[in-house]
């Protein structure tokens, strides 16, 4: 029934697709809808009533009554108690509508989110790296709720529509004259809701973009406040936030000058047409052909209606929001590129053993949103050929070719300069972005043949960065594993973290916070280390993973891996000196190829670049240095050892 | 300065309503203009809402009597009330358009006043930039309270009129109407609390969905998807459960308020027909009456959502008065006035009078200066005299601190995390004044000196070196508006970064990002070092970076504050003992106090907090601490600190040895 409505819009585009929406969610949740739909439609429909007992009730009781100057009492109570249930029919379709269509539309939007953020899930890395995390936080909650907006006035909306269509009958059948204003002024009414609706939403959105760009401005300026202040720029900085904020300014005046407008008259509406019915009413019991209840009747009439009418107006100024919200939520429902997966599985035991064959890897070219549908990168058999613009640098392969072998139980030092490659590569291994071209083979098999799990199960990968949840310590060592606390313990030994694990209110209950806040860097890379060694992985990764902490604890950690080696398979991007003379292999990448291999003393004396690169790191060393920890000033010995070299890195 | 008091005496008690409207009216003077042209356009739109009852009362009961009918008078009826409601409804157009460029134009203008605001606050203000959340936020709810009091007009019109027809009536329909408006009252207290308990879902909701996001190279290595996605699950149901129940209770409302009306409506025409047939009411009346009634119905419908909507209106605005009513602790003494409750210069004349009224008082401190002084020509030097500071309600950060820097001398602050260092570059630059004591610059006691002055001529570089979302040029010309290209190329030229910015794909117009993240942390503070070089202080106060940042950049940086620093006057608060040690002069710092001064090769040499330091970063790097037999250097003329350790001045020490490392 839905579609009926539609003719009046005009672009068929957004009108036919908004209720092509709309549609699919009535099917979503059809029998709440039609509770709904009951409802709107008894709530409108009881205000014609209203008026048919009002009408009737002047002309039976009040007229005859005030006339006589006696009242038949039992007619009064009739009247009254008509009047009463039909008042509580109308709270009753008020009710209805209101809770079932709000649960219609909530759960909706909950279905949706639950569909948008499973995909998110699913989606591989590379679909990530091109999209931010704003964007897909407003897709899981802005757009999912944008996207079904619509639906909640739509139940009056019908109710409405079917009361226009009983009144009319009314009015004809009350008399056919007055009708003819009715048949005018309704329907010039939901005209004018519609045009209003469909005017006055581009405006608002102008208004709502520039609040954000007056906020981004506020933002950026607080944000660099102490350089603002330090320059003494604070005027211009005033000026360059008053312009934002006027143009704001304008920018609403400029809707309000229609909705001013728009407000006025669709108040004023009904009226010229209960005037008309007022006068040509006269003219009509003049002659004798109509009563005046009946004119009361259709005088209330027009009073009652002229409400719900508006909810046409909700209905389409919604639709091109709800368009544009659904569109993109459906472009990350529809984007395609999830890893494939083989049927194999790896059953050896012990340390793994690793292969890059000419592996190839390239950003994806960074996109605006909405181009996640087709997506030839995130395709794991895509052809690396995609369109990427040429002269974009960023197109370059950050991983180009790279061939090496790693036997099982070595360990081996990844080194570089910044922009290497060295990350992209740890992220070939441990298969979250697949090369474009050449392979990664565990034990000799393809990462692409494995079967879900198998890659997650083989290999552990330490970030830069450890990503933490806002869960306890226990759970983000173990990510929900059946772990015994005695394995968590000797897991946190080996990372260093249990002096201050134990330290911790709760111990292994401790919250973290979000992202970990509570704790600090160093803190955090030794539990992500935790988290990787629990798993007792047979390859495991370590990307820059330890740089942040105190070079002691970094030297106890990396004893213990040396101690343990031939357990694991151990790759590491290092940086340090003294962690790279551990490997048994170093390799030497730079803008992405492997320009060096071999033991660390080779190297040095046969590769110029590979020496240069050592001599730089430890000329930064020298000047980035440590700073002076807390620790070390004489409670050293006392307290636990390990306190970090970086209490005051930014977070 | 204390700058606690006034704002907490005027929160004490919440400022009514009035009060709220004249702080707004004294920053936006036009929010009173045309006050009295907008109020007649009130009156009259309110009448367009009552016109058409009284014409069907006319028309009944005069028009459509038992002698027949008289066509002329509800002709005349009509055609008087289509005029009346032309009219209203031009005049509530024009009210209406009022309105918007009042409110809309009072929100920019309080929406700039409280940016400048935050801007003229102290960074003692630490919770600055979550004020300026509050800015961006001022919502133009102020529309909803133009609403709501035309709600309120409507509903005293129609009131009065109802009391013309027939005062007994009017008691009953206020006798359903004032229990349904309490009950709504409190219903909604209660739905506030419903919307607070959806708002914070929502926010578990995004916690969780940034989690998977954010998280997603953990999420994918360590096969937790399904855990997260349940996780995730949870928050949307509960969100939705939040949702359903606020639900519940709008729908509550709304309900039982149509219900009382239809009451209402049944017991009007009861009680109505027996006053008709005791003679005190017509029938026209009556249906007048019931016609006045569905005017009561909408307001006290909606008054939920209004009053709602109001309120959250209200409560943002009280918020950024809030902001504004923070005195500007460190006062520029060129704008010539103690301590006011806004900025001398935009304030208008008139601002002072309706404010004195709540908190101000006992501010200001010592009477400033009326012009402020300039910083003498020349290099600079600094002397702290007994200068302590603490934060409001907190211990002393700085005690009795008594330091003189030389003009054109190298000094370096250490000091482990908390011992004050970083708040004695803050008190140098006049971030924030000091609680006792007096710094001077050039000889000028720093409260004097005016902020044009001062701004130009001393500068700090803070650690993270802050870039705008702009060019490289036009973030280093954010140090010297107007400079052209060939100045900013100068600068970095000057600093040893001609080949750094010839590497970068579009040279000077190389676009940085928000927040400069297109350039590594490194590569943000070399602009932030040319911003500088540009800006050309006399005296140069440097925050040192902290993260380590890869090799080369590394090298690059290090090179250019070498060089940045020569011949002018430096103090750099150092994060890195290699900073100290290629210092003229190195002041430590610890709980509050200077504890040890002098060249590095003396303070090694030392049993003290500096040794111990330097022993353990020596460590940290791998390196063996500089030569302890080197002679005993003294501290030169650069700093003299009475509070120190006896260490004999000596002939000043010759430039440090090791600079040479710092070169590429």
């Amino acid at each position: 029934m839905s579609e009926r409505v539609a003719e009046p819009g005009r672009q068929p585009g957004v009108i036919g697709q908004g209720f092509a929406n709309l549609w699919r969610g009535v099917r979503g949740e059809p029998r709440l809808f039609a509770v709904a739909t009951v409802g709107g439609c008894l709530f409108t429909l009881t205000g014609v009533a209203n008026s048919l007992v009002l009408g009737e009730a002047t002309d039976r009781v009040v007229i005859p009554a005030i006339r006589r100057g006696h009242a038949d009492w039992s007619a009064v109570a009739l009247a009254a108690a008509a009047l009463s249930v039909v008042g509580l029919a109308r709270a009753l379709g008020m009710l209805l509508r209101r809770l079932a269509g709000g649960t219609v539309v909530f759960r909706l939007q909950a279905r949706h989110r639950h569909a948008v953020t499973r995909q998110y899930l699913r989606l591989p890395l590379s679909w990530h790296q091109r999209h931010s995390t704003g964007t897909l936080l407003s897709n899981a909650n802005s757009d999912v709720e944008a996207a079904w907006a619509p639906v909640m006035p739509l139940p009056f909306a019908l109710g409405a529509l079917a009361m226009l269509v009983v009144a009319l009958v009314l009015l004809v059948v009350t008399d056919p004259v007055l009708a003819l204003i009715g048949f005018v002024i309704f329907p010039t009414f939901g005209v004018l809701n519609v045009w209003y609706g469909r005017r006055v939403w581009p405006l608002y959105s102008r208004a709502q973009q520039l609040r954000g760009e007056v906020s981004a401005v506020a933002h950026e300026s607080f944000d660099g406040a102490l350089v603002v202040k330090t320059l003494g720029r604070e005027d211009d900085e005033t000026a360059r936030f008053a312009v934002r904020a006027e143009q704001l300014r304008d920018a609403m005046i400029h809707a309000g000058r229609l909705r001013g407008l728009f407000d006025p008259v669709m108040e004023a509406l009904p009226n010229p047409g209960i005037l008309l019915v007022l006068l040509v009413g006269a003219i009509r019991i003049d002659a004798g052909a109509m009563d005046v209840g009946q004119l009361v009747r259709v005088a209330y009439l027009f009073t009652l209606l002229a409400f719900p009418l508006r909810a046409f107006g909700w209905v389409f100024g919604d639709l091109p929001r709800e368009v544009v919200g659904y569109d993109r939520v459906d472009a990350v429902l529809r984007a395609r590129g999830h890893e494939a997966y083989g049927p194999r599985t790896l059953t050896a035991a012990g340390p793994a053993s690793l292969r890059l064959d000419a592996a190839t890897y390239a950003y994806p070219t960074a996109d605006p949103i909405g181009d996640a549908t087709a997506d030839p990168t995130a395709d794991p058999t895509g052809d690396p050929s995609e369109p990427a613009s040429p002269g974009d640098p960023s197109a370059r392969p950050v991983v180009d070719a790279v061939s090496f072998e790693v036997a099982a139980g070595s360990v081996v030092a990844i080194t570089g300069r910044t922009g290497a490659g060295k990350s992209s590569l740890v992220n070939l291994l441990a298969r979250l972005v697949d090369p474009q071209a050449g392979a990664v083979l565990l034990d000799g098999v393809d990462l692409r043949e494995l079967a879900a799990g198998e890659v997650s199960r083989t290999v552990a990968v330490v970030a830069q960065q450890a990503f933490l949840f806002d869960d306890t310590v226990r759970a983000n060592v173990t990510l929900g594993a059946d772990n015994t606390d005695d394995d968590v313990w000797a897991a946190l030994r080996r990372a260093q973290a249990d002096g201050f694990v134990a330290a911790l209110p709760d111990g292994l209950d401790t919250m973290v916070g979000e992202r970990g806040t509570s704790l600090s860097g160093g803190q955090r890379q030794r539990i992500g280390l935790a988290r990787a060694l629990i798993r007792a992985p047979r390859l495991l990764v370590l990307d820059d993973a330890i740089a942040s902490v105190d070079p002691r604890v970094e030297a106890a950690i990396l004893a213990d891996l040396r101690e343990r080696a031939g357990a694991s398979t151990v790759v590491v991007v290092v940086q340090r000196r003294s962690t790279i003379a551990l490997a048994d292999e170093v390799i030497h990448l730079d803008a992405g190829r492997v320009i060096g291999r071999g033991r660390h003393e080779e190297l040095l004396a046969s590769s110029p670049r590979y020496a240069a690169l050592l001599t730089a790191y430890e000329a930064a060393a020298r000047a980035a240095g440590a700073i002076p920890a807390p620790a070390v000033s004489g409670l050293a010995a006392s307290g636990p050892a390990v306190r970090e070299l970086e209490p005051e890195a930014a977070p | 300065m204390t700058p606690a008091a006034p704002p907490a005496a005027s929160r004490a008690s919440q400022p009514t309503l009035v009060a709220t409207f004249r702080r707004l009216r004294a920053l936006s003077p036009e929010l009173t203009g045309g006050l009295l042209g907008t109020l007649a356009l009130a009156l009259v739109a309110t009448a367009g809402k009552v016109v058409i009852p009284v014409v069907v009362q006319q028309t009944l009961d005069r028009g459509l009597t038992d002698d027949g009918v008289d066509v002329g008078l509800v002709a005349v009826a009509v055609g008087a009330a289509s005029a009346v409601i032309v009219l209203t409804t031009v005049a509530t157009y024009r009210m209406n358009l009022r309105l918007y460029r009042l409110s809309e134009g009072t929100l920019a203008t309080l929406r700039v006043h409280a940016f400048r605001h935050i801007h003229d606050l102290s960074m003692l203000s630490q919770s600055a930039q979550r004020r300026g959340s509050l800015t961006s936020r001022v919502t133009s709810d102020v529309d909803q309270m133009s609403q709501f009091l035309q709600f309120g007009g409507v509903m005293l019109l129609a009131t009065v009129l109802m009391v013309v027809y027939s005062w007994p009536l009017t008691l009953l329909v206020y006798a359903f109407f004032v229990p349904l408006f309490v009950v709504t009252r409190l219903v909604q207290r209660r739905l506030a609390g419903r919307y607070a308990i959806v708002r914070e879902r929502v926010g578990e909701l995004l916690g969780a969905v940034s989690e998977a996001v954010v998280g997603a190279p953990v999420v994918r290595a360590y096969g937790v998807a399904e855990r997260t996605g349940r996780r995730i699950d949870w928050t949307i149901d509960r969100y939705r459960s939040a949702q359903i129940e606020a639900q519940r209770v709008v729908a509550g409302v709304f309900s039982l308020s149509e219900l009382v009306a239809a009451l209402a409506t049944a017991a009007v025409v009861t009680v109505g027909v027996a006053l008709g047939v005791a003679g005190s009411l017509s029938t026209g009346r009556l249906i007048a009456f019931l016609f006045l009634m569905t005017l009561f119905v909408m307001p006290i419908q909606s008054m939920t959502e209004v009053l709602n909507d109001a309120a959250k209106a209200l409560a943002g605005l009280r918020r950024v008065l809030d902001v504004l009513d923070l005195p500007t602790d460190v006062r520029d003494p060129a704008l010539g006035r103690t301590v006011g409750r806004l900025p001398a210069p935009r304030a208008g004349g008139a601002a002072g009078h309706g404010t004195a009224g709540h908190g101000g008082a006992g501010h200001g401190g010592p009477a400033v200066v009326a012009a402020g002084r300039d910083l003498p020509a020349g290099p600079l030097g600094v002397r702290f005299d007994g200068v302590g500071f603490a934060y409001p309600d907190g211990p002393p950060v700085l005690l009795d601190v008594d330091l003189e820097i030389a003009p054109r001398t190298r000094v370096a602050v250490v000091g482990e995390t908390g011992s004050g260092k970083t708040t004695l570059a803050k008190l140098l630059t006049r971030l924030m004044d000091p609680t006792t004591g007096t710094v001077r610059i050039g000889g000028v006691p720093l409260s004097e000196v005016r902020f044009a002055s001062l701004r130009g001529r001393v500068l700090l570089v803070p650690r993270d070196g802050f870039l705008f979302d702009l060019t490289i040029a036009d973030n280093v010309r954010y140090g010297r508006p107007g400079a052209d290209d060939m100045a900013v190329h100068a600068a970095f030229a000057a600093l040893g970064l001609a080949d750094w910015l010839a590497g970068l794909p579009a040279g000077l117009a190389t676009r940085v990002g928000e927040s400069g993240s297109r350039l590594s942390a490194g590569e943000r503070q070399l602009v932030a070092l040319a911003r500088a070089r540009l800006a050309d202080p006399d005296l140069l106060v440097l925050d040192e970076a902290t993260s380590a940042v890869d090799p080369e950049t590394e090298v690059r940086l290090a090179a250019a504050l070498a060089e940045l620093t020569r011949d002018r006057t430096s103090v750099t608060i150092a994060h890195r003992l290699s900073t100290a040690e290629a210092a003229q002069d190195v002041v430590v710092v610890d709980a509050g106090r200077i504890v040890q001064w002098g060249h590095h090769r003396a303070l090694v040499a030392v049993p003290g907090v500096y040794r111990r330091m330097h022993q353990s970063w020596a460590v940290g790097v791998g390196t063996v601490a500089v030569g302890s037999g080197a002679g005993m250097a003294g501290p030169g003329e650069g700093a003299a600190c009475p509070a120190t350790p006896a260490l004999t001045a000596d002939a000043r020490p010759a430039p440090p040895t090791r600079t040479s490392r710092m070169k590429p």
